[in-house]
C-alpha cells in the first residue's frame, strides 16, 4: 500500500463522532409539500396574514423553477414530497434551563457545547435551536437593555412585525434561487436579531442548530439588522447525528448593514458528512447575502466548512453604500465523498467600495472541493478594490480541487487581484516531521492549520480553537 | 554497547515490482564519541543509507540489522526512531509554508519530551534558548518566525539543521551532505555546530562527498561506501587519500 492510500484508507475509518439520535416527543407536519403544508406550518406559528401571503408567493415562484445544475455537485434527485416540512418539540418555552427536556440537553453535552453555566460565564447568550423550534434563550435582557434584539424569528414575527416586514426578502428575495424559494414558502425558524443606532452589541451572539428529527429538512431563516453606526458579531456553529438518509437543509440568511454599521459573521459546520462511500449525510443548500446598504458600512463572512455531504453556499456582500467593505474569509475542508461547491459573490455597486476573498479548500479522500467566486463591478463603482486568494491543499491522490473565479468588470477605475495555489501535503513534508519526532497525523494537522492561519485569525478567539480542534478531528487516522 | 551497529544490510528502492537494490550487504559499528566519515561516487548508496537509518518511506530492508543502542530500528516508526535519539540532517531541507519554523520546533521538542516521559518545557524558556541557538548557527531569530525553510537560501536550510542538531541533542546525528552547496564560511558555521554538539555520548555519522569538510570535523573513521558496501575503512589519512587519487583505485 502507498503513502497516499494508506492516508485514504485511514481517512475512511473515521467515524463520525456525533452519531447519535435524540429521543424526545416531536410534533410533526404531514410528509409532503403543498399549500396545505404552508398554511399549517403559519397557522402553528400563528402567523399575520401577511406572511402567509408571502410563504404562498414565494411557494408559486418556487414550483415554476428548477433545481440549479450548474455546481460541480453530484447530486441525486431530492424528493420534496417526501419530506416533513415541520417539526417541533411538544413542549415549548422554558423559563429555566431545569425546564428543558434532559434528553435535548445530553444531546448538547455529547456534544460538548459548552452549555448554560460555561456560556453565561463566558458572556454569550446563545439561541439553541433543536430542529424546529428555539428551546432556549439566554441573556435576553442583558441584550434588551442595551435595546438590542435576540430572539426566534417566529417570536419576531409576534413581537416586532414592522422590522420583520420591512426587512424580510430584501436581501434574498423569494425568487432569487431554486433554495431560497423553498424556504421562504416553508422556514420553520431561526433567529432574529437588530442592533439599534450606534450601538455596540454587548456580547458576541451565538447559535447553534442542530437537525434532529428523522426526515425533517430543516429550513432555518436568519435575519440581522445592524442599525446606523452599529456593531454585531454573531457566531453559528452546527452538528447534527448520525442519519443514514440525505437530509436536506435549506438556509436563507439575510444580514442588512446600514450607515457606519458592521456585522461579523462566522460560522463553523459539522453536519454529518455521510459514511465513506456517500452514504448518508446532510444536504446544505444555503443562501447567505448580507447588504451593505449605508456608507462606511462592512460585513465579513467567516466560515469554517467541514460537514455535510453536499455544501452548496456562497456567502455574499452587496456593496450598495460608498466606502462599504466586504470580506469572505473561508475554509473548507472535504474528505471521503463529500462534495464541497463554495465561494462568495461580491457585488460593487457604491463608490471606492472594498471587497476581500480569501478561501482555503482542503481535499482529501475521494471528496471534491470547489471554490467558486463572483466579483462585479458595476459601472456606478467608482475606485472599487477586490482582493482575492484562493488555495487548495491536496492530501492523497484520489480528490479534487476546482477553482472557478468569475469576474465582471464594468468600470475602468477598478483595481481587481486575484491570486490561487495548489499544493498537496507531500511525503517529504510528512517525513521532515516524523524525523523529527511528530507522528504523521499530528503533522498533517500542523500543516493543515497552518494552510488555514489567515481564515482562523479571523474568527472569534472562542471558535479559533474549537476551528482547529475540528480539523484534527476531521482529518484523525489521516496518515498511517 | 554500541551506538550504532549495522549489520549486513540489504536495502532496495522503489515500488514492490520495481526494486533497486541499493545497499548489499553493509556494514558499520559507530561507538559513543565516534565520529564516522562515509564517502563514495555518486550512486554509491550514500543517502540511501541515511534514509533506510531513518525509516524513509519507499526503501525496504531485505536483509540484514540495524540497531540503535539496543533497539531495533527496522520495528520502528521513522517518528519513533526520532524518539530514540536518532536524527538526521537533511541533504534537501523541505519548505513546510504556514507552519513557523518556532512552531514546527517546539512540536518536535515536545514530542520527543512526551515519547520520553520529560516535562514539556516552557514555551518561554523554550523561545529563549531556541534564538540564542539562531543566533549561533548564523541565523536571524527572525527566520524562527517564517514558515519552516520557507525562502530561506539553501545556506540558511542547511544552518537551521544544524540548529535542529542543536536543540534536540540526538544520540546519532547523521549529516547527509550538509557541506554541499555551502560556501566556506557557512561551512565553518556548519562545522562549529557539530563539534559543538558532539561529546563522548553522542555519534556523528558524515555522509559528504568531499574531504574539504573533514578539515573542521575531523573524523575518527572514514569508509568508502562503492556498489553498496563499504570497501574500504581508514583514518582521516584516507579522506585526503581519496581527495589526491579518487574512487577509481578502490572499485
Amino acid at each position: 500500500m502507498t503513502r497516499d492510500e494508506a492516508i485514504i484508507k485511514k481517512h475512511t475509518e473515521d467515524v463520525y463522532k456525533y452519531g447519535f439520535t435524540t429521543d424526545i416527543d416531536q410534533e410533526r407536519a404531514e410528509v409532503g409539500l403543498n399549500e396545505d403544508t404552508i398554511r399549517y406550518i403559519s397557522a402553528k406559528k400563528n402567523e399575520p396574514k401577511w406572511l402567509l401571503d408571502w410563504r404562498l408567493k414565494a411557494f408559486d415562484v418556487w414550483k415554476k423553477m428548477e433545481s440549479p445544475d450548474w455546481a460541480h455537485l453530484n447530486i441525486s434527485a431530492i424528493d420534496y414530497q417526501s419530506i416533513s416540512y415541520y417539526a417541533s418539540s411538544k413542549k415549548k418555552q422554558y423559563n429555566s434551563i431545569d425546564e428543558v427536556d434532559p434528553e435535548i440537553l445530553k444531546t448538547y453535552e455529547k456534544l460538548g457545547i459548552p452549555l448554560e453555566e460555561q456560556k453565561m460565564l463566558a458572556g454569550v447568550a446563545v439561541d439553541y435551536v433543536m430542529d424546529s423550534d428555539s428551546v432556549f434563550t439566554t441573556f435576553k435582557e442583558k441584550l434588551s437593555e442595551a435595546g438590542v434584539i435576540f430572539c426566534s424569528i417566529s417570536e419576531a414575527v409576534q413581537e416586532h412585525p414592522e422590522l420583520v416586514k420591512k426587512y424580510l426578502g430584501t436581501v434574498v428575495p423569494q425568487r432569487d434561487n431554486y433554495f431560497a424559494a423553498l424556504n421562504s414558502a416553508v422556514f420553520s425558524d431561526g433567529s432574529f436579531v437588530y442592533i439599534p443606532k450606534g450601538v455596540r452589541c454587548p456580547m458576541e451572539l451565538s447559535t447553534y442548530f442542530r437537525i434532529n428529527e428523522r426526515n425533517t429538512g430543516q429550513f432555518e431563516r436568519t435575519l440581522i439588522i445592524a442599525d446606523a453606526g452599529s456593531h454585531v458579531s454573531y457566531l453559528e456553529g452546527c452538528t447534527a447525528p448520525m442519519r443514514d438518509e440525505n437530509q436536506l437543509h435549506a438556509a436563507v440568511v439575510e444580514l442588512v448593514a446600514l450607515e457606519d454599521a458592521e456585522i461579523k459573521y462566522s460560522t463553523v459546520q459539522n453536519w454529518y458528512p455521510g459514511d465513506e462511500n456517500g452514504k448518508g449525510g446532510i444536504y446544505n443548500f444555503v443562501t447567505k447575502r448580507g447588504l451593505c446598504g449605508g456608507a462606511r458600512s462592512k460585513i465579513s463572512w467567516t466560515q469554517v466548512e467541514t460537514g455535510s455531504a453536499i455544501t452548496w453556499k456562497y456567502p455574499s456582500v452587496v456593496l450598495r453604500g460608498d466606502d462599504s467593505v466586504g470580506e469572505f474569509y473561508s475554509v473548507a475542508l472535504t474528505n471521503n465523498r463529500q462534495q464541497a461547491d463554495t465561494g462568495t459573490k461580491m457585488i460593487h455597486m457604491g463608490k471606492n467600495t472594498k471587497s476581500t476573498i480569501v478561501s482555503k479548500g482542503i481535499s482529501a479522500g475521494r471528496s471534491e472541493n470547489c471554490y467558486r467566486g463572483l466579483v462585479r463591478i458595476s459601472p456606478t463603482a467608482e475606485n472599487a478594490r477586490n482582493f482575492t486568494q484562493c488555495d487548495s491543499l491536496l492530501i492523497g491522490g484520489e480528490c479534487g480541487a476546482h477553482t472557478f473565479p468569475y469576474i465582471e468588470n464594468k468600470n475602468n477605475s477598478a483595481i481587481i487581484e486575484h491570486e490561487a495555489s495548489t499544493s498537496k501535503v507531500s511525503d517529504d513534508q510528512l517525513f521532515a516531521c516524523q524525523q523529527r519526532g511528530i507522528d504523521s497525523e499530528k503533522a498533517v494537522g500542523m500543516i493543515v492549520n497552518g494552510f488555514c492561519k489567515e481564515v482562523f485569525r479571523e474568527l472569534p478567539m472562542e471558535f479559533a480553537v474549537e476551528a482547529g480542534k475540528l480539523l484534527e478531528v476531521s482529518l484523525e487516522g489521516a496518515v498511517g | 554497547m554500541s551506538l550504532l551497529q549495522v549489520t549486513n544490510l540489504h536495502a532496495t528502492v522503489g515500488a514492490q515490482d520495481e526494486q533497486k537494490a541499493i545497499l548489499k550487504g553493509l556494514n558499520l559499528t559507530v561507538n559513543p564519541g565516534e565520529v564516522h566519515a562515509i564517502m563514495g561516487p555518486n550512486g554509491s548508496g550514500k543517502s540511501t543509507l541515511a534514509n533506510v537509518l531513518s525509516g524513509r518511506p519507499g526503501y525496504t530492508v531485505t536483509e540484514g540489522s540495524m540497531h540503535l543502542a539496543d533497539a531495533d530500528l527496522a520495528e520502528l516508526e521513522p517518528h519513533e526512531r526520532a524518539q530514540i535519539g536518532l536524527f538526521l540532517a537533511f541533504q534537501y531541507p523541505v519548505e513546510i509554508p504556514g507552519v513557523s519554523n518556532m512552531e514546527f520546533l517546539k512540536a518536535s521538542v515536545d514530542s520527543l519530551a512526551r515519547a520520553r516521559g520529560e516535562d514539556q518545557t516552557n514555551t518561554a524558556t523554550f523561545i529563549k534558548h531556541i534564538r540564542q541557538l539562531a543566533t549561533s548557527v548564523d541565523l536571524d531569530p527572525q527566520f524562527l518566525k517564517r514558515g519552516v525553510n520557507e525562502g530561506f537560501s539553501g545556506g540558511e536550510k542547511k544552518r537551521n539543521e544544524i540548529m535542529q542538531l542543536l536543540l534536540l541533542e540526538p544520540k546519532l546525528a547523521i549529516l547527509d551532505e550538509t557541506d554541499s552547496g555551502l560556501d566556506i564560511d557557512a561551512l565553518q558555521v556548519v562545522a562549529e555546530g557539530v563539534n559543538r554538539y558532539k561529546s563522548e555520548n553522542n555519534g556523528v555519522v558524515l555522509i559528504t562527498h568531499y574531504q574539504r569538510l573533514l578539515d573542521y570535523i575531523v573524523p575518527d573513521f572514514v569508509h568508502v561506501l562503492a556498489d553498496g558496501k563499504i570497501i574500504q575503512s581508514g583514518d582521516k589519512s584516507l579522506a585526503l587519500e581519496l581527495e589526491d587519487k579518487g574512487y577509481a583505485w578502490l572499485t
